[in-house]
């Protein structure tokens, strides 16, 4: 069995990829230096994450595969999911060896597995989009905080700054302990060290809030009760549409 | 805004519930400079109620004062319920503030008819007027158009609306004259016939010049109540694949009917909505609008009524074993289409993969085909499985029409009483 040692980075992936080819070795299982190796292996080598071998990698799967299929390996990678770096690599190899790109080859279990998974962040990017909440806060900071189960916040930000143009915010996953803010011109990545009661909550303060802030939620909360049909009632189609993980964050879910 | 907003927010919520529509799907738009919000293509659906409906639009009516006497309406005039107008300013708020907060993706205005259809649609007209060119709202915008109305409103309220929508609600003349004899077909077909005008107008026109303004870009959509009258589903079908044959149409909403005004006597007494009617109904809405299904297919005058155990689709394949197995690996889209169990999505990844080598039922299972039904209807490489034609539809039928699960402890021990073993 070969391991390559890489440091879990979408840049380190791409130069296993270009490392493997030039070593003509390609590896069994991938793995952090932090992780312990198997008892029983043949071979284990360090892989150095360079840009340049990257980008050749990159470049070369663009020429091969159209660009959905290049965005969606970006967005697999999001998920984060454990073995989602070796399934990776299993379909990058297959895009570069084969003369046809595989992309459509849903028959191909590795490609239907990375469709899937592709699916399945693409919705949790939807639903950060659809549940996220801001609160103003004194200062007209809009905040908001939301627990993804995949690393989606990325992916969710460009829809974000188109619609929210004109407000600062800052967004914050309280699962990874990172957000971003936006300052009315541009976006940065922020990783509070405080451990601030903002960030734990993930809810305003009294004290910090709008004037207004607590009249409009009152307001959503009526709402929110006065437009459901109580003849229909279907609790288990209202958690199946908007999963109780979401709930924590939910204004109207707040009473 | 004043103490009074909280009640007024809670009737007026409550009067335009029963709007089924809260699609804010449709046209994509980008933030303008100095404008709030943008709309997605694909619609967002923010929140859900306990009903399991979705919450796009902030969906609410300018007043609730109604001169109408509909049968069917919450809203009516002989009714006894609080009422209340909001004005424009508190709408305003009410949306954009909402909106800034992400809880909503637009507003859906609606309202009772005062004084005369004009009247009413040209104060809907100012509201939507007013939050588009002085606030600069640049949100989805669903407005009703009163069945009544003169063109030129109608024509104007394009101008400011994403979609525009006027609700037949029941399906046949002579049963809406019986329950809401100030209402005919007359006056609900005719403001379509004037939104279908002006997008066709405007598209005409965009061909032409490029910043000519665009009518209602996500078309029109209308409702229909369902069990209020004893219309049957080939009616309802046949009224929505008419609707759907018209260009700017793109959705007809069908609402069980809730016995909101139980004391009038021209309604049925219905324990609940009926609900699986209003679902199989939708089924056969899809079938129409995604899988290239006629409406005769799928209703007809001998089965003038949808099958509440099962599905439209494999309803259809029951009464026409002849056009089956299907060859998973040979058959065209359309007929894949058709195979009770594969639905758009695994269609399209049967026959993207399929170009690469053939295809198997393990394979199907993995791409979400339902093989518990589709096993009947398909053939591929292996399966060597019974279909349709050599067992009978009734055989299927019966194999597919799922018994309600008891719960059983697994752990307590059974000891079966029956005689006839």
């Amino acid at each position: 069995m070969t391991i390559f040692i890489y440091d879990k980075t979408f840049e380190g992936l791409l130069t296993c990829i270009f490392d493997a080819y030039t070593r003509k070795c390609f590896p069994d299982l991938l793995q952090t230096e932090q992780e312990p190796l198997p008892l029983f292996y043949d071979e284990s080598w360090v892989v150095y994450t360079d840009e340049v071998k990257a980008g050749r990698v990159w470049r070369g799967l663009q020429k091969k595969l159209s660009g959905r299929a290049v965005a969606e390996l970006a967005v697999c990678w999001f998920s984060e999911l454990p073995g989602v770096d070796m399934l990776l690599f299993r379909y990058m190899r297959k895009a570069l060896d084969l003369a046809q790109s595989p992309e459509t080859n849903f028959g191909d279990p590795d490609v239907l597995e990375l469709h899937k998974i592709g699916r399945k962040v693409s919705k949790e990017r939807e639903r950060v989009v659809q549940f996220l909440r801001f609160q103003k806060a004194l200062d007209g900071t809009y905040f908001a905080a939301i627990e993804p189960i995949y690393n989606v916040l990325p992916l969710a930000l460009a829809h974000m700054k188109d619609r929210f143009k004109d407000q600062q915010w800052l967004i914050y996953d309280t699962r990874r302990r990172y957000g971003y803010f936006y300052n009315l011109s541009e976006i940065t990545e922020v990783c509070p060290e405080t451990d601030h009661e903002l960030f734990s909550s993930g809810l305003l303060d009294k004290g910090i809030m709008d004037r207004d802030e607590q009249l409009f939620q009152q307001l959503w909360q009526t709402y929110f009760k006065a437009t459901t049909i109580r003849e229909r009632t279907n609790l288990k189609l209202h958690r199946q549409q908007m999963p109780v993980r979401f709930w924590k964050y939910l204004t109207e879910k707040q009473v | 805004m004043d103490a009074r907003i909280f009640d007024k927010l809670k009737i007026l919520a409550e009067s335009a519930k029963y709007d089924v529509s809260c699609a804010s799907s449709g046209v994509s738009r980008k933030a303008r400079t100095g404008g709030i919000g943008s709309t997605s293509g694909w619609g967002i659906c923010h929140s859900f109620t306990e009903d399991g409906r979705c919450i796009s639009l902030l969906k609410i009516m300018l007043t609730n004062y109604c001169m109408y006497d509909c049968a069917y309406c919450i809203n009516r005039r002989s009714n006894d319920l609080p009422r209340a107008t909001l004005s424009v300013k508190e709408l305003v708020e009410l949306t954009v503030e909402f909106y800034r907060r992400n809880y909503i993706e637009g507003l859906f205005l609606s309202s009772g008819v005062v004084r005369n259809p004009d009247y009413t649609m040209e104060r809907l007209v100012r509201a939507v007027k007013d939050l588009r060119l002085v606030h600069r709202f640049n949100g989805y915008i669903h407005m009703k158009s009163i069945p009544g109305a003169s063109q030129e409103l109608v024509n104007e309220a394009g101008l400011y609306a994403d979609r525009l929508s006027v609700n037949i609600e029941i399906p046949n003349e002579k049963s809406l004259q019986l329950l809401a004899p100030e209402k005919n077909f007359k006056s609900v077909l005719t403001p379509m016939q004037y939104i279908q005008q002006g997008v066709l107008q405007s598209i005409e026109e965009r061909k032409k010049f490029r910043h000519a303004p665009r009518f209602a870009p996500a078309g029109q959509s209308t409702q229909i109540v369902i069990g209020a009258t004893p219309d049957s589903d080939q009616e309802i079908l046949k009224l929505s694949s008419a609707f759907y044959r018209r260009p700017s149409m793109k959705r007809v909403y069908y609402s069980g009917f809730v016995p909101v005004n139980e004391y009038d006597k021209r309604l049925p007494a219905l324990k609940q909505p009926p609900l699986v009617r209003e679902n199989r109904l939708y089924q056969a809405d899809w079938l129409m609008r995604f899988y290239a299904f006629r409406v005769d297919e799928i209703v007809n005058d001998a089965y003038p009524d949808l099958d509440l155990e099962i599905d439209p689709k494999l309803s259809w394949a029951l009464r026409h074993p002849e056009h089956f197995p299907v060859d998973i690996n040979r058959a065209d889209y359309e007929m894949i289409l058709r195979v009770p169990g594969i639905g758009v999505k695994s269609a399209a990844l049967i026959v993207a993969s399929r170009r690469y080598g053939n295809i198997g039922a393990h394979q199907l299972k993995k791409m979400g085909v339902v093989l518990k039904k589709a096993r009947y209807f398909i053939t591929c490489r292996e399966l060597p499985n019974r279909t349709i034609n050599e067992l009978s539809p009734e055989a299927v039928r019966s194999r597919l029409i799922s018994v309600p699960k008891r719960n059983l402890d697994e752990r307590q021990l059974q000891l079966p009483f029956d005689a006839t073993e």
